[in-house]
């Protein structure tokens, strides 16, 4: 744990809460046990936060956090910590919110962005879903989505969420683990029907 | 009667909440770094100009917007824009002004339209669109008028040949046309227009707007999912009046620009709310849309009534332009939002409430 990576990552964070109108930066650790590493951590969250007068900043330790996030998650923004945490609460709150399957994300640096599927990114599926052709391509779409808002093309990314969003809503073609039985092809055919 | 009063007004802000609650699920992903203020130049102008880029100072003050304005005094009696504006444009690449004051006749050049020949901001953008809460004859009105700014007849050149007999030149090049031209198809592209309307009068005169039209011909044989048609200025401005839903985006030489901009910012809901722009390859400088040099009346700014919509709105376009996309939503929302409750209007929209009443509504509705 470096002063340097929590220091940075803490500043991306509010400076994200910044930019997207949001409220509230919720730090998650767990320094009463670890108290030097993520005693860093909290350092840092805490002197980047003062540079930030309107956005609220608190802290939760991260076995409560998981409690909370099943039980109450309407009382969580933007949540930053460290990696394990992170990839923990992200999937949690992915689960929650509507599954692995939809949840868009990326990765980002100072020169680069990296956009793949939100939480679970490294998960290839199994044997099932790959010879029946049956993955979940909405997560993806939608982070296909941030990245033409990253490269500057909103109204492409308007409107390849508009019609990701109204199949998603109109519910005729869902993979099965939203409880469907369509084909990654089904859905991609009812995105494209809807771009018209 | 109270009962009904109180149901209503929940119904209202229930309404209100659905139709101005903007929300993504798929968020903007920002680069580190990407919250560092920007500078922008302020040339508050004459007029009512500073009254209104005051409302804007305000607004963006009250979201702690990450710009910071470079305020520069310009008047429209001065001679030349100062050198130090120029560079501080160039050096910001983004600026936002108030009207300067042109004297008729005289031979005195606008400031206004020195300021865009020296940036060569070669592209003027004005979106007419009707506004949520302002009734006007024509509903489904949204035309974003691409006027070319450089040449055509405001190229200034005019001559008195003997006494009493002056000629006046209108210019047209291919390279302006090609380019104001591209723009507009560019801008079709990448804002989702299904058709852009080039408006000339070729049949009079057949060189200098022929070279005009077939720029345009070319430019959309490039871009075969956007439609093209063409329109004579004349029928163009009867059709604006009568059946003003057919136009999408309009590209139009100097003059027919300023007309059919100001004429479809008329039956959309005035020229005091529409946001417009004026781009080149290097700056932008964003002012009310149309009538941009209008710096009012002298009772409007004696009694402080000037509408400052118009300004914020196109300070919203400025906030895009930057990349702040969150800020250019919430000032929009909370502007739409104090149009549609109706209570705090200036004069032009049918109320009577001053500049600084608009401006505090605005800022209680941001969130």
């Amino acid at each position: 744990m470096t002063k340097f990576c929590s220091e940075r990552i803490a500043k991306y964070a509010f400076e994200y809460a910044y930019l997207n109108n949001r409220k509230t930066v919720t730090a998650v650790h767990k320094a009463n046990i670890m108290k030097l590493a993520d005693g860093l951590f909290l350092e840092s969250c805490r002197q980047v936060a003062t540079k930030y007068p309107s956005i609220k900043y608190n802290e939760i330790i991260v076995d409560n956090c998981c409690m909370q996030l099943v039980s109450k998650p309407e009382q969580f923004n933007v949540m930053v910590t460290p990696n394990l945490y992170g990839n923990l609460v992200a999937n949690t709150a992915a689960g929650i919110a509507g599954g692995t399957g939809v949840m868009p994300g990326g990765n980002v640096g100072a020169d680069h962005a990296v956009f793949e599927q939100g939480a679970s990114a490294g998960n290839v599926g199994n044997e099932k879903l790959l010879e029946q052709k049956k993955a979940n391509p909405v997560a993806l779409l939608l982070s296909s989505a941030m990245m033409l808002r990253h490269l500057q093309f909103p109204s492409f990314a308007d409107r390849l969420e508009t019609a990701v969003k109204r199949v998603i809503s109109d519910g005729k073609y869902m993979t099965k683990d939203l409880g469907g039985a369509s084909t990654t092809q089904e859905v991609v055919d009812a995105v494209i029907a809807t771009l018209h | 009667m109270a009962s009904t009063a109180r149901s209503s007004s929940t119904l209202l802000k229930r309404f209100l909440a659905t139709r101005l609650n903007q929300s993504r699920s798929v968020t903007y992903m920002p680069r580190p770094g990407d919250g560092a203020p920007r500078a922008v130049t302020l040339i508050p102008g004459d007029g009512i100009g500073p009254l209104v880029t005051g409302a804007v100072e305000q607004v963006m003050e009250a979201m702690h917007a990450p710009v910071y304005f470079e305020k520069f005094e310009v008047h429209g009696d001065m001679k030349a824009v100062p050198p130090a504006v120029i560079e501080s444009i160039r050096k910001n690449k983004v600026c936002l002004k108030g009207g300067l004051a042109t004297p008729m006749g005289g031979g005195v050049s606008s400031l206004n339209v020195q300021l865009r020949k020296e940036l060569d901001l070669y592209a003027s953008l004005v979106n007419c669109f009707n506004l949520p809460g302002i009734t006007t004859r024509h509903d489904n009105v949204d035309i974003v008028v691409i006027r070319e700014n450089t040449e055509g007849e405001y190229s200034g050149l005019e001559h008195e040949v003997v006494p009493g007999v002056v000629e006046s030149l209108k210019v047209i090049t291919k390279f302006c046309s090609e380019r104001i031209a591209k723009y507009a198809f560019e801008y079709a592209y990448l804002n989702n227009r299904k058709k852009v309307t080039a408006v000339h009068k070729a049949n009079i005169m057949k060189l200098a707007d022929g070279l005009f039209l077939e720029s345009c011909r070319e430019v959309a044989t490039k871009y075969p999912g956007i439609k093209y048609n063409e329109i004579i200025v004349d029928n163009c401005c009867m059709q604006l009046v009568s059946k003003p839903e057919q136009f999408d985006v309009m590209v139009t030489p100097n003059l027919y620009g300023n007309l059919v901009a100001n004429t479809a910012a008329g039956i959309a809901g005035g020229t005091g709310v529409m946001p417009g722009g004026n781009v080149g390859a290097e700056h932008a400088v964003f002012e009310q849309g149309a009538s941009a040099g209008n710096v009012g009346s002298g009772k409007e700014v004696e009694e402080k009534k000037a509408n400052p919509v118009a300004l914020l709105l196109s300070s919203a376009m400025m906030l895009r332009h930057l990349q702040f996309p969150a800020f250019a939503d919430r000032l929009e929302t909370a502007v739409k939002r104090v149009i549609l409750e109706g209570q705090y209007r200036t004069h032009d929209l049918g109320g009577t409430s001053s500049t600084q009443e608009v401006v505090d509504a605005v800022l209680d509705a941001l969130n």
